[in-house]
């Protein structure tokens, strides 16, 4: 479903991504992790042209992302993404928020906009909220409505940069315990993080990256049972994060 | 076709205008430094009435043009001396008094854009309070507002056309009147044009190099 | 200071009539020259936050332009040479048939200086507005457009709403510019009556309380205005 095919790409003299080559199979759960700087987030966004990329190739459903020709919005459209710091709208409220691309971008009527977004608002919990404004929300419920947000123009791909490293501990799991229902209704989601528990139970697949580089591409039984058969920078990583 | 042979004949003319331009822009930022100065020494030391005094004065100021403001003091200043002054020592005043009200809006800002955290910091660390001003508040201000000031001043130099109301002959009548003279309004005006704009912008890149110097 | 009040004066034909109708051209200058500024200074505005090179040299060209010379000389240019440098029938046109003309070159010159003002306060309130939002409506698939319309523009306005408001209090004010090339607006008049009356007090005292009104009620204005457009916040 999403193919890299020998990615490059360079900020001036920085050299961010090197030779990226992997595949994303649909339904996959692919958690991508390593240290800051190490060009992860910079991946994700290559996917849905955030980020342009000066060589190689990505594929999404054998469309090449770089092709200018395109443009962007199909593709978009097809591939939702979730941030870091949410970037909910704050001059919206929650269900302006969840409409306003359905309504621009895929030209849907009124009703129906509220219609999908009053379902997904049920989907992660919030139904109650959808008047509210952003920033009278925890941030936990924000991420949630963040993700309505992206599931709202119905894509088949979701990117996760990041989604809880924002949150203070106690909505870690909130915003967790939706993508984890999402995986589970077989969404296709490449996912940023450092929440090791959450790749260990949903991912299918644990990318470890570093200074632009993938080190482990594996399943996630081989990235966590098998620690002596990784590479040392994957294992120094590990050996950080979970020692407390 | 154009001829600007006249600018060069009337060089002198103009540079003149250009001098007495320069001049009161000068005048003006050193009174209305002053003025400011005393308005927001007014308001941290004399309380609710000052307050209200100087926030009075501050709005009536920021509240009308400048060129009511320099008809103003071209009417009243003579009655209040009791004599005739001239447009000069009115413009003077005039520019003082309206620069006064903004350059105290600019300290307050200055002043004010200190976090408190740093008076309690230095306060914390066994300063008095003259001590905090002195080595912690102040030096930040200052920072702060060097860049505001000249860039007021800037605003300023463009401000002192308007004694072209008076007859006071700064930069910009100097160059009407010639103009008039020699029939060459177009040329003239572009030559003035061309020479506030090059002062301008130069002046502008110092402020923005400034801003960078302080920035670091 | 030997000085005879009479504020009767002020409320006498024809006085009262002059600052009435000097109000009113102040008035109409403001508001004519704003209807130029504002749509010429968004899209300049915009236009500084562009990613094309040469829209943004061009674009910074012109609020340099307009910014580094003085507004006085520039109405001047407008009323002088403009009219020179027009194909002659045009130029003829404005400057013989174009009723009140001295009135619509004060508009255009103050619309012109104001866009070069409005147009920085427009970028630097764009750029205020963190960049993850406009990644967030490109990536539900906005083109720029859009993104700038729903997303980026209504929080930017929010953020310069204050400093709008003072440019517009900038425009009446200089509104008395025109002054110079003979439109008899609120500073004119009252000076005129001062010339016919030696009553320069009341004369400018008028002047000075219908301008500070006006600021009067703009800071009213921008009060209700940001109430009504302020997000809410947790309590």
């Amino acid at each position: 479903m999403i193919e890299f095919k020998h990615v490059n790409k360079y900020y001036g003299a920085n050299h961010v991504l090197r030779d990226v080559t992997m595949t994303v199979s649909r339904g996959e759960v692919v958690v991508v992790c390593g240290p800051s700087g190490s060009g992860k987030s910079t991946l994700i966004k290559c996917v849905n042209a955030l980020e342009p990329y000066q060589d190689g190739h990505i594929l999404v459903d054998g469309i090449d992302v770089g092709n200018k020709a395109r443009s962007a919005t199909h593709l978009r459209q097809r591939v939702g993404m979730v941030f870091q710091n949410f970037e909910l709208y704050p001059h919206l409220s929650v269900i302006e928020n969840i409409c306003l691309a359905q309504r621009v971008v895929l030209k849907r009527h009124a009703e129906e906009a509220r219609e999908r977004a009053r379902r997904l608002l049920d989907r992660v919990g919030l139904k109650d909220k959808e008047a509210a404004y952003p920033m009278n929300l925890s941030g936990g419920q924000q991420q949630r409505i963040a993700i309505a947000r992206a599931l709202a123009l119905d894509p088949e791909i979701m990117l996760f940069d990041e989604p809880t490293s924002a949150l203070d501990p106690e909505m870690i799991n909130e915003v967790l315990d939706v993508m984890t229902a999402l995986a589970a209704d077989g969404m296709t989601m490449m996912v940023v993080t450092h929440e090791m528990g959450f790749a260990r139970r949903v991912a299918s697949r644990v990318v470890f990256m570093d200074m632009g580089e993938v080190v482990e591409d594996c399943s996630t039984e081989a990235f966590f049972s098998h620690p002596q058969s990784r590479s040392d920078r994957a294992r120094l990583f590990l050996d950080k994060i979970l020692s407390h | 076709m154009p001829d600007y042979s006249f600018i060069v004949r009337n060089a002198s003319f103009l540079f003149d205008g250009l001098l007495l331009s320069l001049t009161l822009t000068l005048i003006g930022v050193i009174g209305g430094l002053a003025v400011g100065t005393a308005l927001a020494l007014v308001r941290l030391f004399t309380g609710v009435i000052g307050n209200y005094a100087v926030d009075a004065y501050v709005f009536v100021f920021r509240a009308i043009p400048l060129i009511l403001v320099i008809f103003w003091f071209y009417f009243m200043v003579p009655l209040i001396l009791g004599r005739p002054v001239g447009a000069w020592t009115s413009a003077i005043v005039a520019f003082t008094l309206f620069e006064g009200a903004y350059y105290s809006e600019i300290l307050r800002a200055g002043l004010k854009s200190v976090r408190a955290g740093q008076l309690n910091a230095a306060l914390a660390g066994g300063m008095s309070r003259a001590q905090a001003l002195r080595y912690v508040i102040f030096p930040q201000a200052f920072a702060a507002m060097i860049p505001i000031f000249l860039t007021q001043a800037i605003i300023l130099f463009q401000d002192t056309s308007l004694v072209f109301v008076v007859s006071l002959h700064d930069f910009l009548t100097a160059t009407t009147i010639i103009a008039n003279r020699d029939g060459r309004l177009i040329e003239a005006y572009a030559f003035a044009c061309l020479v506030y704009y090059l002062i301008c912008l130069a002046a502008t890149a110092g402020v923005e190099k400034l801003k960078r110097t302080f920035a670091r | 200071m030997n000085y005879q009040w009479n504020w009767g004066l002020l409320l006498r034909a024809p006085y009262a009539g002059w600052l009435l109708t000097g109000l009113g051209w102040t008035v109409a200058l403001s508001i004519a020259g704003w209807l130029i500024a504002l749509p010429l200074g968004t899209t300049i505005g915009i236009a500084r936050t562009s990613s094309s090179r040469w829209v943004l040299r061009l674009s910074g060209f012109y609020v340099s332009v307009f910014r580094n010379i003085p507004l006085l000389l520039q109405m001047f240019v407008w009323f002088f040479v403009v009219p020179e440098l027009l194909p002659a029938k045009l130029g003829l046109w404005f400057k013989r048939d174009l009723p009140a003309p001295e009135f619509w070159t004060a508009v255009l010159a103050l619309g012109f200086y104001t866009s070069g003002r409005l147009a920085e306060l427009f970028r630097a309130g764009l750029q205020a507005v963190p960049r993850g939002q406009r990644m967030a409506a490109d990536a539900t698939g906005m083109n720029r457009a859009q993104a700038l319309r729903y997303v980026v523009m209504p929080q930017a306005l929010r953020i310069i709403l204050p400093p709008l408001t003072s440019e517009f209090m900038s425009i009446v004010k200089n509104s008395s510019l025109a002054l110079t090339i003979g439109v008899l607006e609120l500073t004119a008049q009252s000076r005129q009556i001062e010339n016919f009356t030696f009553h320069g007090f009341e004369a400018f005292g008028a002047a000075t309380a219908f301008y500070v009104l006006v600021a009067l009620v703009l800071n009213l204005v921008m009060v209700c205005l940001q109430r009504t457009l302020a997000l809410p916040v947790a309590v």
